[in-house]
């Protein structure tokens, strides 16, 4: 369990390379969010991508190098917010593992203190109040597999949007199971890959929901890029976009 | 009858890979519906059993610390097991290798002129061959577990390890029996096929001249084996020849009898949702002079096969708390799509990917470390924590690297300089931020333009729609609102 801080003045906003290069809004959605709560939120330039690439594949001294290069980047002891449950497990459960032996082991220990994901810490340190100026909607939830089992994130996501009195939440008949992404296994094993996010598309569409809404643009970038090839009309996006929007600011 | 050719072994798929053989199984539409059907129902009831998880933690941090306890001190335990066994009047073997084992094990059976064995369940003679190997040198071994004594019939390999069967459905199994079992008309009735083969099970009980079976676990400190199951069947092995065999890994020790509880409820619950089997067996020793029944003589023939290696390095060893309960393979996404045979290998699923490429080399199995998605879902139902996605990414860094102090077999034998080529570049852009300004523009710039049939992008696109990168990055965006001031 991660321990609650006080709310900050000052935080970090770390925003994940795919993000970065395919879905900025997102990550202006999750600052927009934060910045609302009274937070100063700086995003440092010098930050890329948290790694995790190279250490799921075994590629440890690139993942390290990388790894590094961001914890160099937020020297200053604000908390780090992470609009991805995996890139915030990779950056909050494994540096230890990654470091182990360094001469910086306890610089990277420090840092991964600081790592926490968008969701819950809106919900859990800046408890956020949310006033909901959208239509009625149907709205499912897909979990990553990293936000759940490494960030311990569940309950946050569907706490928020259960917050937007015009939303219906539906969840998923297996919410817990992976979408296929899996980062290099999408292109290592392809096959399989594509049967896991035909189920995942399935499971969503069963769900009756308008749109679905994720944490993860990982996820996100597989099943909305799965929904479009097959013809299945429901919008797929980051969930800070989707309560920013419902917020009436766009960012 | 024709009773189930005790020689017959399957041939594997042939094909060289796991994703070769995944395409084959993906392509049968049948076999993915029941898997996914089995599994949802295993999933369920495995969730109904554990559904107070303070309880469940607490139970499975025990199982874990009892597992960990006693491979800490495995040397010890199993000197103290083999002399407490000897003590009981169980004859202990000793067999490094598969092929040792099979060796003593056949040796054991011709000096008491066996023709015939009968089998309990047992994944340790899988590993072995020992079916195969029996059926070179005459002598006809019968799976008695239902499940094993279909897929005997069949002339297949188990595709599950609690489960052997669980990819035919009843209509498959109508049709094997109706082939091969004689005046067996077609039914898919099945208790008229479990009686069918129960009948023609327990003329072979009668027959046998031995019986084999594996062992869940040994108890160190009384020298007992213990043995669970639903059928009855493994009970009929071990009482009812006037010889017993069992064969067990090295690693299946444990402490003392109190360990045992704990572990059973650990591993029913996971296994198949059930509190408890229907039989639990504590064999002890052969028949004592005044007993009615069980047999003359019993051997247990304790299997290293790499276990000592796997012990020998700290992190792998956590494989080896493994109890054998499948919960992995039934929570596990790709082993739902492709089912037990695409992974060639005795032990499929998660606990299989890094079991698998650890006893035959990296060279021969390492792709199998790349068989999965991370998700973490077999770590987290796992009832003794093995963190199994971080043994995968441990073998999948020693399948590419050659490093010379692995404990593992083949270290680097995936090795590809292609991939090597691919992460110096990635850690180049991405670990200097001039750089990955100047790519990250560059990519934005011709980024769309990339045809969808460069080789990833067309695995990518073939199920899906082509990401499209978008006009400005989050990086620009964020300069422009101000958020870069620190
Ligand atoms: S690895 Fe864990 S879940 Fe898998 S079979 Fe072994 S004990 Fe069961």
């Amino acid at each position: 369990m991660i321990a609650v801080p006080e709310k900050p003045k000052t935080v970090y906003f770390f925003g994940t390379c795919l993000i970065d290069l395919f879905y900025p809004s997102a990550g202006l959605a999750g600052m927009e969010l934060l910045r609302r709560e009274g937070l100063r939120v700086v995003f440092p330039p010098n930050q890329s991508c948290c790694g995790q690439p190279a250490r799921n594949c075994g590629f440890r001294e690139e993942a390290r190098a990388v790894a590094r290069r961001q914890i160099r980047s937020f020297p200053n002891p604000w908390p780090i917010v992470v609009p991805s449950g995996s890139c915030a497990g990779m950056m909050r459960e494994h540096y230890a593992e990654l470091f182990a032996g360094e001469p910086d082991a306890d610089e990277a220990a420090a840092f991964s203190e600081r790592v926490y994901e968008l969701t819950w810490f809106l919900v859990h340190v800046c408890k956020v109040k949310l006033v909901d100026r959208g239509e009625p909607v149907t709205v499912t939830f897909h979990g990553s597999c990293h936000s759940q089992r490494e960030m311990g994130v569940r309950d946050e996501p569907k706490a928020l949007l259960r917050e937007l009195d015009q939303v219906t939440f539906v969840d998923l008949q297996r919410p817990a199971e992976c979408c296929g992404f899996g980062g290099t296994f999408s292109v290592r094993l392809p096959e399989i890959s594509a049967a896991m996010v035909a189920d995942k598309v399935a499971d969503i569409e069963t769900s009756g929901a308008d749109e679905v809404v994720s944490g993860d643009c990982g996820c996100l970038m597989n099943i909305a890029g799965a929904m479009e090839k097959a013809g299945v009309s429901i919008r797929a996006r980051h969930i800070a976009e989707f309560i920013l929007e419902r917020c009436h600011e766009r960012a | 009858m024709n009773a189930p050719d005790p020689a017959a072994t399957t041939a594997s798929p042939p094909h060289a890979s796991f994703a070769a053989r995944a395409h084959v199984a993906l392509a049968d539409d049948g076999l993915r519906r029941k898997f996914r059907r089995a599994m949802d129902g295993l999933m369920t009831k495995r969730a109904a059993q554990f559904a107070d998880t303070e309880a469940w933690a607490s139970l499975r941090a025990r199982g874990a610390a009892i597992r960990r306890r006693a491979l800490a001190r495995l040397p010890e335990l199993l000197e103290q097991l083999e002399a407490n066994c000897r003590k009981n009047g169980i004859t202990v073997h000793w067999a490094e290798t598969s092929a040792e084992a099979d060796g003593i094990i056949e040796g054991i059976l011709t000096r008491h002129g066996v023709r015939t064995i009968i089998k309990g369940k047992s994944m340790v003679s899988e590993e072995i061959h020992l079916n195969h190997f029996l059926g070179e040198h005459g002598i006809g071994a019968i799976e008695s577990d239902l499940g094993e004594f279909v897929i005997q019939l069949a002339k297949e390999t188990p595709s599950h390890i609690i489960m052997p069967c669980i990819h035919k459905s009843k209509e498959d199994v109508a049709s094997l029996f109706e082939a091969k079992i004689d005046g067996q008309p077609y039914t898919e009735d099945v208790d008229v096929l479990t009686a069918t083969a129960r009948r023609v099970l327990r003329e072979q009980f009668a027959a046998a001249d031995a019986g084999l079976s594996g062992v869940n676990f040994a108890v160190a400190e009384t020298g007992t084996l213990c043995l669970v199951e639903n059928e009855g069947n493994g009970r009929l092995s071990t009482t009812l020849p006037p010889l017993h065999v069992a064969v067990m890994g090295i690693e299946k020790v444990v402490e003392q009898l109190e360990d045992v509880p704990p572990l059973l409820s650990l591993l029913t619950r996971s296994a198949t949702g059930q509190t408890i089997t229907t039989y639990v067996n504590f064999i002890s020793g052969p028949r004592k002079t005044d007993e009615q029944d069980g047999p003359r003589e019993v051997h247990l023939v304790l299997l290293d096969n790499g276990r000592s290696r796997i012990h020998g390095d700290l992190q792998l060893r956590e494989t080896l708390a493994c109890i054998r309960c499948g919960a992995c393979m039934n929570h596990c996404p790709v082993y739902t799509r492709v089912g037990g045979h695409a992974y060639d290998a005795v032990y499929p699923g998660p606990i299989g990917k890094i079991l698998t490429p650890q006893i035959e080399g990296l060279g021969k199995a390492g792709d199998l470390a790349h068989a999965s998605s991370l998700c973490g879902a077999c770590g987290e139902v796992c009832p003794v924590a093995i963190p199994i996605p971080d043994l995968l990414v441990r073998l999948r860094r020693e399948a590419s690297h050659a490093i010379p102090s692995s404990s593992v077999m083949g270290a680097g034998a995936q090795h590809s300089a292609v991939e090597d080529w691919i992460w110096r570049g990635w850690r180049w852009m991405y670990a200097t931020p001039l750089f990955y300004r100047l790519a990250t523009r560059m990519l934005r710039l011709i980024g769309n333009r990339l045809p969808a049939s460069l080789p990833m992008l067309r695995d990518w696109t073939r199920v899906r729609a082509k990401p499209q990168f978008a006009p400005r990055s989050l990086h620009d965006l964020a300069r422009d609102r101000g958020y870069h001031d620190e």
